[in-house]
C-alpha cells in the first residue's frame, strides 16, 4: 500500500498528487489534527458538534436557546437540505425554501384548529415528507431539460410562485370542492398543535431543542455515509461534468430527480419542525430574505462540506443576533476592519503610521468643524460609556445627519469603487481619510439602522467580498479545472 | 366580445412589453458574452427609477419644472441612463471580473451579493416609502384614441423610446465596430482576445449597455405607473429574465420578441383569465416552463451543441 509521492499512480494526474502530497506534509499538532479528523467514524465526528450543542441549554437561559439554538438548528437542517442539492450534485435550487414552506402549511393542515384535524406527528411526519419529496420531484422534472442557469430561474420562479399561492389562496374558488379557505391567506394558519408522538408532546423549547439536535445529528452521520457511497460518489461527478458522468454511465436525469427529492424531504421535515416552533405558517416566513440566509450558510461553510455547513449556521444564526445592538455591532464592525488592516497593509510601521494618521486626521477635522461650522459637531454618538463620550471629541455628529450621512453613504460607494484602481503611494496616503469616512457612514447612518438594512447591507458585502478571496467558501475544497 | 377591453390590455400589455424587453436586453447581452446571469440587474433598474425621481426634483419637480416637460423628461433619461451604465461598470469590476476563473456558481452568488446590497442601500437612502413621479403634473393628462385603441401620453412614449433604443442597439451591434467585437466575443472569448480585440473593455462596454437600458425602462416604469419603491426591481428583473429566456437568451431580437410575449401575456391573463389580477405571475410563470419544455433553447435561440 505504502508509495512514495513520486511515483506516478495510474489515475492519478499531478494536481490529485500534489494536494495528497500537501495533506501528508503537514507535521506537527495540525498534520495530526488532520489525518486523524479524516480517520474517524462518522458518529465521532459528529459527536465533536453534537456534544457542545447538547450543553449549550443547560449553560444559558431559556430565552437565549430560543434566540440561538433553535434558529441554529433549524437553520443547519435547512442548508444540510440544500447542500444535497447544491453542494452534493451541483443544482442551483432558488426555490428551495418554497419546500421548507409547504412542509410547514402541509403540517398545519394536518394539525391545527383550520380544518380541526388533529393528527399524531408519528402519522403526520411521513406524510408531510413524503407529499414535500412529491412536490420535489414535480419541480425537479424540468431540470432533466434545462442546463445550469435556466434551472435556477424557474425555480426561483417556483418560490415566488409559492408566496403567491399561499398569500391568495384564501379565496380560491376550486373546481369541484367550491370555495375552500386553504391556507389562511396573508394571516397564514394560526395555533399548529406540537408534535404529539404516541401522546408524548414536544411542547417546550427544550424538547424541541433537543428534537432538532437529534434531528441534525442523524442527518449529519447519514450524510456522510451518503457522501463516501456510490449515489454520493456519482453527485460529485455530475456536479463537477455533467456530460463526461453521463459518459461513464451514470445516470444523470435520475441522479438530478433524486438530489431533488432528497433536498424536498429533508426541507419538507424542517418545515413541520419549524411549524410546531413558531406555532403559525406565515407567508413572509418563507420568502427571498430565508434563502438568502441558508445560500449564505451553505457558501459560509463551503459546498459540499458537511461539518463546514454546521459552523456556517452557527455563524450566520447568531451573528445578527449580536448585531441587533449598537453595544455589539460596534465592536465587531471596528474589529473586523482592523483585523482586515494588519492582515493587509505590510510592514507594521506603514500600519502604526496609517493609525496615526487617521487619529490625528480625525482630531483635526473635528477642530476645523467646531471652530467653523459648530452645527457638523452639535449631535453625538449612540450608546453609553466611556468609548461613544470619547469618539464625540473625534468623529463628527451632525445635528439632524441624514442628509450628509445620505451623501457620505454615496462618496463612500464611490470612494470604494475608485480606490482600488489607484496606485500604491495614492492608496497609502488616502487610506486615513477613506477610513474615516467610514466611520462616518458608520456612526452617523448604517449604526442608526443596524436592526434592519445594515445588517442586510453587511451581508451583501460579505458575500461578494468572501467570493473574491475564497470563491469555493470557507471550508470547501477548491476545484481545479484542467482543459 | 368587449373589444375596447381588448384594446386596453393590448396598449398595457405593449407598454409592460417594452420595459421587459428592455430589461431583458440586458441580460441576454450580458449571458451572450459572460454565460452570467446577472442577477443584480433588477436592482440596476430599480435605481434608475431613483436616479429619474432625483433627476426631476433637481430640476425643480414635476408642478413648476425649470424647463419645459419634454426637455426635464430627456435630463431625467439621461441622468437614469448614465448613472446607470457606470454602476453597471463598477458591478461588473468589483464583483464579477475577479471570478472570471472560479467555478460557476461563484459569480452568482457574488451576484445576488451585490443584488442584497443594492436593494437595502436603496432602502436605507430613499426609506421603505413610495415615491410617485407626478407624471400628470409634468405632461398633462391628454390621451389619444384611434378608434377603440386608447392610450397616454406616457405610454406612447414608452413604448416608442423603447422601440427607438432597442433599433440603435441594433444597428450599433451590426454596424459600429464594437458591436462587432461584442458579437465575436460573445461568439467565443478566447479566439476573439487572440484576434487583438480587448475583451476586458468590450465586457464593460456591454455592461455600460444594458445598465442603461435598464435604467431608462425603471424612468418609463415610474412614468406610466407612478409608484417607485426599492424592492421593485426584484419581480421586474424575474419578468426580464423570463423574457430573456422565452426569446433565447443571447440573441438580441429574441429579447425584444420575448419580451412584447411576456408582457402581453401577463396582459391578457390579468384581464381574461380566472383570478389573473391575483395570479397573473403564475400564468406567466407557466408560460415560461411551457416554452422551456418545448424548446430549451428559447423560441430564436439556437440550440447549443456541446463539444469536448
Amino acid at each position: 500500500m505504502e508509495q512514495s509521492p513520486d511515483t506516478p499512480r495510474i489515475g492519478v494526474d499531478e494536481w490529485v498528487a500534489s494536494v495528497e502530497g500537501k495533506r501528508e506534509r503537514y507535521t506537527g499538532l495540525r498534520g495530526a489534527v488532520f489525518r486523524n479528523w479524516d480517520r474517524l467514524p462518522p458518529a465521532a465526528r459528529v459527536l465533536v458538534f453534537a456534544v457542545p450543542a447538547a450543553i449549550f441549554p443547560f449553560l444559558t437561559s431559556q430565552g437565549n436557546v430560543f434566540r440561538y439554538g433553535l434558529f441554529t438548528l433549524v437553520y443547519a437542517l435547512l442548508a444540510l437540505g440544500l447542500n444535497i442539492v447544491v453542494g452534493f450534485a451541483g443544482l442551483l435550487d432558488l426555490g428551495y425554501v418554497a419546500f421548507f414552506g409547504t412542509g410547514a402549511y402541509l403540517y398545519a393542515i394536518l394539525a391545527s384548529p383550520q380544518f380541526g384535524n388533529h393528527w399524531q406527528a408519528e402519522a403526520a411526519i411521513p406524510v408531510v415528507v413524503i407529499a414535500t419529496a412529491v412536490v420535489g420531484l414535480l419541480v425537479g422534472l424540468p431540470s432533466r431539460r434545462l442546463l445550469g442557469d435556466y434551472l435556477a430561474i424557474l425555480t426561483l420562479f417556483f418560490g415566488q410562485a409559492f408566496v403567491v399561492f399561499v398569500n391568495n389562496a384564501n379565496r380560491i374558488n376550486f373546481p369541484f370542492f367550491g370555495h375552500v379557505d386553504l391556507t389562511g391567506g396573508s394571516n397564514g394558519i394560526a395555533n399548529i398543535d406540537p408534535f404529539n408522538f404516541f401522546g408524548y408532546k414536544i411542547d417546550s423549547t427544550m424538547k424541541q431543542y433537543f428534537l432538532l439536535l437529534i434531528a441534525v445529528s442523524l442527518l449529519l452521520i447519514l450524510l456522510m455515509f451518503v457522501n463516501e457511497s456510490r449515489t454520493g460518489r456519482a453527485w460529485r461527478a455530475l456536479r463537477e461534468d455533467p456530460l463526461a458522468a453521463e459518459v461513464m454511465s451514470i445516470p444523470v436525469n435520475r441522479l438530478k430527480l433524486l438530489a431533488f427529492v432528497c433536498g424536498a424531504a429533508v426541507a419538507g421535515l424542517t418545515g413541520a419542525i419549524y411549524g410546531t416552533i413558531a406555532t403559525a405558517a406565515l407567508p413572509g416566513d418563507y420568502d427571498v430574505g430565508l434563502l438568502i440566509t441558508i445560500y449564505a450558510i451553505m457558501i459560509l461553510g463551503g459546498f459540499g462540506s458537511i461539518m463546514g455547513i454546521v459552523v456556517g449556521a452557527v455563524i450566520v444564526s447568531s451573528v445578527p443576533e449580536l448585531l441587533r445592538s449598537s453595544a455589539n455591532a460596534r465592536p465587531l464592525f471596528y474589529g473586523a476592519i482592523l483585523v482586515a488592516l494588519v492582515v493587509k497593509v505590510r510592514p507594521w510601521r506603514l500600519l502604526a503610521a496609517e493609525f496615526g494618521a487617521l487619529v490625528a486626521l480625525g482630531f483635526g477635522i473635528h477642530g476645523i468643524a467646531s471652530a467653523a461650522y459648530p452645527r457638523l459637531v452639535q449631535g453625538e454618538s449612540i450608546g453609553s460609556g466611556a468609548i461613544p463620550r470619547a469618539l464625540d471629541h473625534w468623529m463628527l455628529y451632525p445635528r439632524d445627519a441624514v442628509k450628509i450621512a445620505d451623501l457620505a453613504y454615496i462618496v463612500l460607494i464611490a470612494a470604494i469603487v475608485v480606490y482600488p484602481q489607484l496606485g500604491r503611494l495614492w492608496r497609502a496616503i488616502l487610506l486615513p481619510p477613506l477610513l474615516y469616512l467610514i466611520m462616518f457612514v458608520w456612526e452617523n447612518l448604517l449604526l442608526l439602522h443596524i436592526g434592519g438594512a445594515t445588517r442586510l447591507i453587511l451581508l451583501g458585502a460579505l458575500l461578494v467580498a468572501l467570493m473574491n478571496v475564497r470563491p469555493q467558501g470557507l471550508f470547501g475544497t477548491a476545484t481545479v479545472e484542467i482543459v | 366580445m368587449n373589444w375596447s377591453l381588448f384594446f386596453d390590455l393590448t396598449v398595457s400589455g405593449l407598454t409592460l412589453g417594452s420595459l421587459y424587453a428592455l430589461i431583458a436586453l440586458g441580460y441576454s447581452m450580458v449571458y451572450g458574452i459572460l454565460k452570467l446571469l446577472n442577477f443584480a440587474h433588477g436592482d440596476v433598474y430599480m435605481i434608475g427609477a431613483f436616479l429619474g425621481w432625483y433627476a426631476l426634483h433637481a430640476l425643480g419637480g414635476p408642478m413648476n419644472p425649470t424647463f419645459t416637460g419634454a426637455v426635464v423628461l430627456l435630463l431625467m433619461f439621461v441622468v437614469a441612463m448614465l448613472g446607470c451604465g457606470v454602476l453597471g461598470v463598477a458591478i461588473e469590476r468589483f464583483a464579477y471580473r475577479p471570478l472570471r476563473n472560479a467555478p460557476r456558481i461563484a459569480p452568482l452568488i457574488s451576484a445576488l451579493g451585490v443584488s442584497i446590497f443594492l436593494q437595502n442601500s436603496a432602502l436605507l437612502i430613499f426609506g421603505a416609502a413610495f415615491r410617485d413621479y407626478d407624471t400628470f403634473d409634468l405632461i398633462g393628462v391628454k390621451t389619444y384614441n384611434i378608434g377603440n385603441l386608447f392610450f397616454s401620453v406616457p405610454q406612447l412614449l414608452t413604448v416608442v423610446a423603447a422601440i427607438g433604443l432597442m433599433i440603435a442597439l441594433t444597428v450599433f451591434v451590426a454596424r459600429s465596430r464594437l458591436g462587432k467585437a461584442m458579437r465575436s466575443t460573445s461568439f467565443d472569448r478566447e479566439a476573439a482576445s487572440m484576434m487583438g480585440i480587448d475583451v476586458d473593455r468590450v465586457i464593460s462596454v456591454t455592461f455600460f449597455i444594458g445598465s442603461a437600458l435598464a435604467g431608462a425602462a425603471g424612468v418609463m416604469f415610474a412614468l406610466v405607473f407612478g409608484q417607485i419603491y426599492h424592492f421593485m426591481g426584484f419581480i421586474a428583473g424575474l419578468k426580464g429574465f423570463t423574457a430573456a429566456v422565452l426569446g433565447g437568451i443571447g440573441s438580441i431580437p429574441g429579447a425584444m420578441v420575448g419580451g412584447l410575449i411576456v408582457g402581453l401575456a401577463e396582459s391578457y391573463a390579468t384581464g381574461y383569465l380566472p383570478q389573473g389580477s391575483t395570479f397573473q405571475n403564475l400564468y406567466v410563470f407557466a408560460l415560461l416552463i411551457l416554452v422551456i419544455l418545448i424548446r430549451p433553447s428559447g423560441l430564436f435561440g439556437t440550440a447549443q451543441i456541446q463539444k469536448v
